[in-house]
């Protein structure tokens, strides 16, 4: 059952980041899009599984269809690490460095951001 | 229409396989690398590179890159565990280090084996 939950929140998430793409369509070569999707995300995922759902009643299957499904599916790695190849094989050096310390500093710091210590262990 | 149709079941299917990968291979101790994220996150840079080097018709691009291999591997999840790995600054740099530069490297050779 779990299963099923998480494939339909994974269609839902899969289906945001798709439309986020359409909205945000750029003739920019910076990735955008899947830039913003990744730190909303990586804000959403810890503070949602730490400060909210602790104290819901939600079904243990909604929470981990919406973290693992929804959240899951809305953020992407495999985007960001070939939309990186592709800046550099474009010979878009400095786009490429900022897009990767865009994200990797962006992660860490939204995911702390977003993790709410004092409701947790 | 048919695009919806193509980003939700990739995404669908995407989302159950690293839901298993996931059960399987994450260990729900903390302080543990979680092997399964590594992994899905690993193999879907390698064949998202080689899918984009290769040039297929939009639907398929939008089933496979954008709805599966989009949804199989996640940004959000990785940094989640980043923040609770914290405590242990040798895992946390060794899980960092493996994800973001076998990914990156990954990719490329993906990129190139279709090429």
């Amino acid at each position: 059952m779990a299963y099923l939950f998480v494939g339909i929140a994974g269609a839902l998430g899969a289906l945001t980041r798709y439309s986020v793409g359409l909205i945000l369509y750029s003739h920019s070569i910076f990735p955008f899009a899947t830039l913003i999707v990744n730190l909303v995300g990586c804000y959403l995922l810890p503070f949602l599984s730490s400060a909210v759902f602790h104290k819901s009643r939600l079904s243990p299957n909604v929470q981990t269809a919406i973290t693992t499904g929804f959240l899951g599916s809305f953020t992407t790695f495999s985007a960001f690490s070939v939309e990186t190849v592709k800046l550099l094989q474009q010979g878009e050096i400095i786009f490429a460095v900022l897009y990767v310390l865009i994200s990797v500093v962006g992660g860490i710091v939204m995911g702390n951001l977003g993790w709410k210590h004092e409701v947790t262990r | 229409m048919t695009a919806i149709v193509a980003v939700s079941v990739g995404g669908f299917l995407g989302a159950i396989f690293r839901f298993y990968i996931a059960q399987k291979w994450n260990e729900n101790v903390e302080g543990k690398i979680p092997f399964g994220t590594l992994f899905v996150n690993l193999s879907g840079s390698f064949l998202l590179g080689f899918i984009a080097s290769l040039s297929l018709n939009e639907m398929y691009v939008l089933l496979i890159s954008t709805g599966f291999l989009g949804a199989f591997t996640t940004f959000s999840t990785l940094n989640k565990e980043l923040v609770t790995l914290q405590k242990l600054p040798r895992k946390w740099i060794l899980y960092f280090t493996i994800t973001y530069a076998g990914g990156l490297c990954l990719a490329f050779l993906g990129y190139s084996f279709g090429k």
